[in-house]
Order: C-alpha cells, then structure tokens, then sequence
C-alpha cells in the first residue's frame, strides 16, 4: 500500500496546493475563530455567568472533551461510503454553527448545556477526517506536508484570532456572554457559506461499489496503516493536554487567571507562522523527522515547566516550543498518514488515526493528572518528558524502516 | 456559478451576518440594569440578591428587598463587617473587600479565582473567604480551592492555610493534595473550623491562627459552620462518604460528636449559616439556575422551607 512513498512522489512545490485547500483552510480559519471564541469564555461563562458549581463544570468539560471520537470514524466511514466527503464534512460544521445558537437558549440548564456543547463536539467529530481527507485527495503526493502547512496555518490564525475576538465583543458588548454566542454563530455560519460555495468535492473518477464494514477491517490488518495508527496513538499519550502545560506556568510564574487565553493565543500564533514552513521542510528532507523534531520541542517543554529559566523568558520559550511542537506534527502526521490509505478509505484511514490519537490523549491527560495528584507536578512533568523520549523511539522502530 | 458571482453572495452573507452580530451585541449591551429596592427595617438577614448584596426582614423574609449598589458574588456580616467576595470580571480578577456597617470599603484584598465561601468572625474582626482556582480539573474533576484567612485589627494576612502546620489524628500532613475551604470562626478570633481534604478524606479541622496549626478532629465534615452556642458543627456530609453522591446537610455534636441528619434530603452544596440556635439556612440551586435560600430545623426535626426566593448566601441578624 505504501509504495507510492518509496519511489519519489509527484510534486509540484507551493504550486501543488490547489485553490481547494485554500478554500478549506479559509473555511477553518473562519470556523476556528467562531469555536475558538467559545472556548476561551466558556469556563468563565460557566462558573461566573451562570455560577454552576465547579463539579457541574468538570462533568460538562469532561462531555466536552469525549464526545467527539467515536463520531470521528462514524462520519469518516460515512464520508467513504457515500463519497461525499464535502456533504458529510458540511453537516458537521453546520451543526456546530447550530450549536451556538444552542447555548444562547439552553440557559443555565446543565442537561442542555451539555446536550449543546455535545452537539458542537460531534459537529467537530464530524468534520475533520473529512476535511483531512478532501487536503489529501485535492494534492499530489509529494506536497502534501506544504498542503497541510497551508491549511494548518490558516486554521490556527483562526484559533489565533478567536479568542481576542471573544474579548474584544465582551468588551464592547459590556461583558455580555450571549453577544459573544451570537457573534460565534454569525462567524460559524459564514463558514459554512465558504464551505457551501466553494470547496469542491472529491468524487471517485469511477463509479465504485460502496465502500462496506469489512473493508474497514481491511485497512486495520494492513501493516502500514496500523503502524502509523500506533504512532498516533503514541503521539496522542505523549501529550498531556494544554490546560496542564499553561496551568504549570502559570502556577510557576503566579500569572492570573486572565493569562490563561493568552497563552493559547501565544502558541496558536507560533503555530500558524510555522505550519506551512515546517510543512516545506517535511516535504523535502520527510515527514519524519520533521516530526521527532516535534517530540525534541515537547520533551524540551516539559522539562523547562521545572527547569532552569524562569520568568518571562521562561513563559515565552515553552509557549514558543510548544507551537513548533503542534506545527511539527500536526499536519506532518496527517501528510504522512496520507499516501498510505487507499483513496476509497482515505476518510475513514484517517478517522481511525484521529481518534487512535484522540483516545489516547483523553488517557494520557488522567494519568498525568494522578501523577500529578500522587508525586506532585515536578515528578509528574519529569515523567511525561520520559513519555516523550520512548515516544521518539518507539516511533522512529515503528516507522522509520520505510524510508 | 462563477467565482464573481460566489464572492458576491459570500461578500453580501457576511454583511448580513455581521449586521446580525453587531445588532444583537448593541441590543444586549444597552439592556437596563434596573434594581427593585425597598428599605428594611429591624433584625435583617443579609444575602446575595441577583448578584448585589441585599438585606431583607427577619420576620419576612421573603417580602421587600433592601439592594445595595454592592456587587458580591458571596457575602457574610457579623460585628458590623461585612465581607463580601467580588465577582470575577471578564477582565478583572476577583478580590474580598471588607466593608464597615456603612458599606464602605475599608480593605480589599486582591484574589485569584472564583468566589465560593466566606465567613466573619462574630465580633466582625476576623474574615476568611475560600474560593475555587481552575486546578487539577482535566482529570479528576477535583477541583483546587485556597483559603485565606484576614485579621482586619492587626492587618495579619494568611492567602492559603497550606502555610499552616496541619495534623491528621496527630501526625504532620504535608501531602501536596492538601485542600482547605469553609472556615467558620469561633468567639475568641483566634480559634477556628475548617475542611482539610488529603487522600480522599474530608476532615473537620480545629485551627490556632495565632500558633499557626491546624489539627483533624472528624472525617467526612464539609463546609463546617459553628452554632451560636459555639458546641455544634452544621455542615455538608458526603453520601456514602462519597462526594460524587451529593452531601447530606448534617450537624455534628462538637462534645459527643453525635451526627444528626436534617430534615433536608436533597444533596446540599453549600456553607450552612445558623440563623439561630434552632434554625440552618442555606442556598439550593433550581434547574433554571437561580438559587433560593432555604431553612430548615437544626435538631433534624421539621421540613425544609424556602425562606428567601431568589437568594443566595444567607447570613443571621447582625
């Protein structure tokens, strides 16, 4: 299955990114201000705004957080099966864009709420391994890290831009919750008219058999693909989550609670100036190593959380390791992941990927958490940078004989 | 459709939405702030009404409410002073301001995280607030909570009562998991009550503000809150010893240290407050949202009735 890579693939530089990824990578940028803006007033909204008790709060977060996976490779097998990876990828957005709507009426209603914040998680399930796959099918293979760099860098100025987005409105809308909702929604339903207009699908040239269950089977037992399946999962425990990395620093620098975005804002806007460049670079010397340079900057954030530096050199040294560590694997994974899935399965290949990696993140993050409660976060950090470095092994056995 | 025509509808769809936005913003914004306020009069009950510091009358207590222009998330009086727990702003940090019988601001304390408890000693002098910071809550849903304790005579301020030398059944507890929230004074502002959470337990603990200790004397005590006689503990108990079970609202004989379950069955989240000697207040949240305050018999006789609709943080006559 993975021959095409062997032999050198088909490239065409920046020129290989087709207006389809640009017009994808718009309708995430748009999409990612919209979720971007919720998620930075969310907690607030919860607990001051409605005052939920913070237990309520850890049982909506925890909703948050798990409904998407399993709807990932629901929607990418849908996508593949009806080959309409742009319908099954609008629906998904559009019920995000609903979800908006959602918390404006659900009130202070926990059920509701956690029923709205679902809603959007499953819109996100939806879409992304039909998106992903669409980036892959609109791109010759040898520019696919560039793709992805393109389209990365445009959804993380999107999740730059979010959350002063977000301030912004509660400034001028004198700190109205509901005025940021309503904002979010319009700026979420102007995605889905970019998505509408002028993304186009990718159809099979040929009139095929609908893709079944058992293939589905198939692509597992290809050694290929449960390889990279396995180091996405890796790659998934080897990353204990950004409200740890920022909650270290700030209880290390005694930053406010305020700062709390700003250090999502920071690391978003290192990623998105490095995501195409980086994708470049995986192009050219592969994806590879472009990816354990990825691990090196994690390993290296967690070690600095109680290392040496300190201060403000320190805050910006682990928010700027920390984006080139999303930048270096991130879409690099994904353009690696690509060529090795036949094009039929492409969607639900990557589903399976995404969520291999999304599940073992939810466990990483409750094994960080008890190290943290049982040996204290110095312990618990020097730990995760021990993940990381059996991560770079174990992924450079299970990969690296190909190239 | 060509690309001029699909730009000109994205163009024309974006103006729409933003004119949707920016009219719903304009609309919410300018929505007025219009507070209903009577004056009281006689033994008044002081709690948080539509998120200002409000009193009502003692005999009846749901009819006019006195609202102050005092913003307070969380509030208590005894002695004259109030405490009231500032809300957390979309851009400012929260803080605890104490205030003279005049409601004036006499000190302020600046805090990090949300509002959650607070409590003053029955002379006024000693106030203690807890409040929640976004902690270890990815996992575990264990939420992180910081006490401090304020001497508003000498100034002596304690921003956590981690810095105090804690005890559980006699040996030293320094486990980094320690928790500490809802102090309740004694009469000697010096003398106190509180949770300490460490290894799954809840423990009553008795602190010395002066020595700086605190010392476990009961297990499964929640926001603890000493009677007027200064011989019970009106507290939270978790079901089953499990907090995820909800809390029973109990009191706790501080010489035998018999339990008694109140009348109250539903699971109560909150500091309870001795109206007095006979009576325990305390808020209860509806579906929709809104709190109301509730009492109920101490001596675990009676049912629980609403004594303050749309009302939270009671606090007795002062």
């Amino acid at each position: 299955m993975y021959l095409s890579t062997i032999t050198r693939p088909k490239t065409a530089g920046w020129k290989g990114i087709s207006a389809n990824v640009f017009a994808l990578g718009a309708v995430s940028l748009v999409t990612d201000v919209s979720s971007e803006m919720v998620t930075a007033v969310l907690p607030l909204y919860l607990v001051v705004g409605l005052q939920l008790s913070p237990a309520a709060y850890g049982v909506i977060d925890g909703v948050y957080t798990g409904a998407t996976t399993l709807l990932r490779l629901v929607g990418g097998f849908l996508a593949d099966r009806t080959d309409r990876r742009k319908g099954v990828a609008g629906i998904g957005y559009a019920l995000s864009a609903a979800a908006k709507v959602g918390l404006l009426l659900a009130g202070s209603s926990t059920a509701a709420l956690g029923a709205v914040i679902t809603l959007d998680r499953a819109g996100k399930g939806l879409r992304t391994a039909p998106r992903d796959a669409l980036i892959t099918l609109s791109t010759p293979a040898g520019d696919l890290g560039r793709a992805f760099g393109v389209h990365r860098a445009m959804d993380g100025l999107g999740a730059f831009a979010g959350p002063l987005v977000a301030l912004a409105v509660l400034a001028l809308a004198g700190e109205s919750f509901d005025s940021v909702f309503m904002t979010s929604f319009c700026v979420a339903a102007l995605g889905v008219v970019i998505l509408v207009l002028f993304v186009r699908d990718h159809r099979s040239p040929v009139p095929s058999e609908p893709v079944r269950v058992k293939a589905v089977g198939g692509l597992w037992r290809d050694g290929g693909v449960r390889r990279v399946v396995l180091a996405a999962s890796l790659l998934g425990l080897a990353t204990i989550g950004d409200g740890f990395v920022y909650l270290l620093l700030q209880k290390r620098e005694g930053l406010s609670i305020g700062w709390f975005p700003l250090l999502a804002v920071g690391t978003s806007l290192v990623y998105l100036l490095l995501a195409a460049p980086l994708g470049a670079l995986a192009d050219r010397v592969g994806r590879l190593p472009v990816m354990l340079g990825g691990y090196v900057a994690l390993g290296a954030v967690y070690l600095l959380l109680f290392g040496p530096l300190g201060g403000w050199g320190l805050v910006v040294v682990v928010v700027a390791l920390y984006g080139v560590f999303y930048a270096a694997t991130d879409g690099v994974l994904m353009a690696f992941a690509g060529p090795l899935l036949p094009e039929r399965l492409r969607t639900t290949g990557i589903a399976l990927i995404q969520s291999g990696q999304a599940l073992a993140y939810l466990g990483s993050s409750v094994l960080f958490g008890l190290a943290w409660q049982f040996w204290g976060p110095e312990a618990a950090t020097r730990l995760a940078a021990a993940g990381v470095a059996l991560t770079l092994a174990a992924t450079v056995a299970l990969l690296g004989r190909r190239s | 459709m060509t690309t001029r025509v699909r730009l000109l509808v994205t163009a024309l769809a974006a103006v729409l939405l933003a004119a949707v936005a920016v009219g719903y913003a304009a609309l919410s914004g300018s929505a007025p702030d219009e507070v209903a306020s009577t004056a009281v009069s006689g033994p008044r009950l002081v709690v948080v009404s539509n998120g200002r510091l409000a009193t009502v009358s003692r005999s009846d207590p749901s009819g006019p409410r006195e609202v102050t222009e005092q913003r307070c998330d969380r509030v208590y009086r005894a002695g004259g002073t109030t405490s009231c727990l500032r809300p957390v702003g979309a851009f400012k940090a929260g803080e605890l301001a104490v205030l003279d019988a005049g409601l004036n601001e006499v000190r302020t304390v600046p805090l990090t995280g949300f509002p959650n408890r607070t409590r003053v000693s029955p002379s006024g002098r000693m106030v203690a607030w807890t409040l929640f910071v976004d902690g270890h809550s990815y996992a575990a849903n264990g939420f992180s909570t910081t006490t401090g304790i304020l001497d508003t005579k000498t100034g002596a301020l304690v921003t956590s009562l981690e810095e105090f030398t804690s005890t559980v059944d006699g040996t030293a507890a320094t486990a980094v998991d320690r928790n500490f929230w809802g102090v309740t004074f004694t009469a000697d502002d010096n003398r106190f009550y509180a949770t300490m959470s460490t290894g799954g337990h809840r423990y009553l603990v008795e602190g010395d503000f002066a020595a700086r200790t605190l010392r476990s004397i009961a297990d499964n005590v929640e926001c603890p809150s000493l009677s007027p006689d200064g011989r019970h503990i009106a507290y939270k108990a978790a079901v089953n010893g499990d907090p995820q079970q909800g809390w029973r609202l109990s009191t706790l004989d501080l010489g035998t240290f018999a339990v008694t379950p109140l009348a109250e069955t539903r699971s109560v989240d909150d500091q309870p407050t001795w109206l007095d000697q006979r009576t325990i207040a305390y808020g209860i949240q509806r579906d929709d949202g809104v709190n109301d305050v509730w009492a109920v018999p101490a001596d675990g006789s009676g049912a629980p009735a609403v004594l303050v609709p749309e009302a939270n943080s009671p606090a007795p006559p002062d």
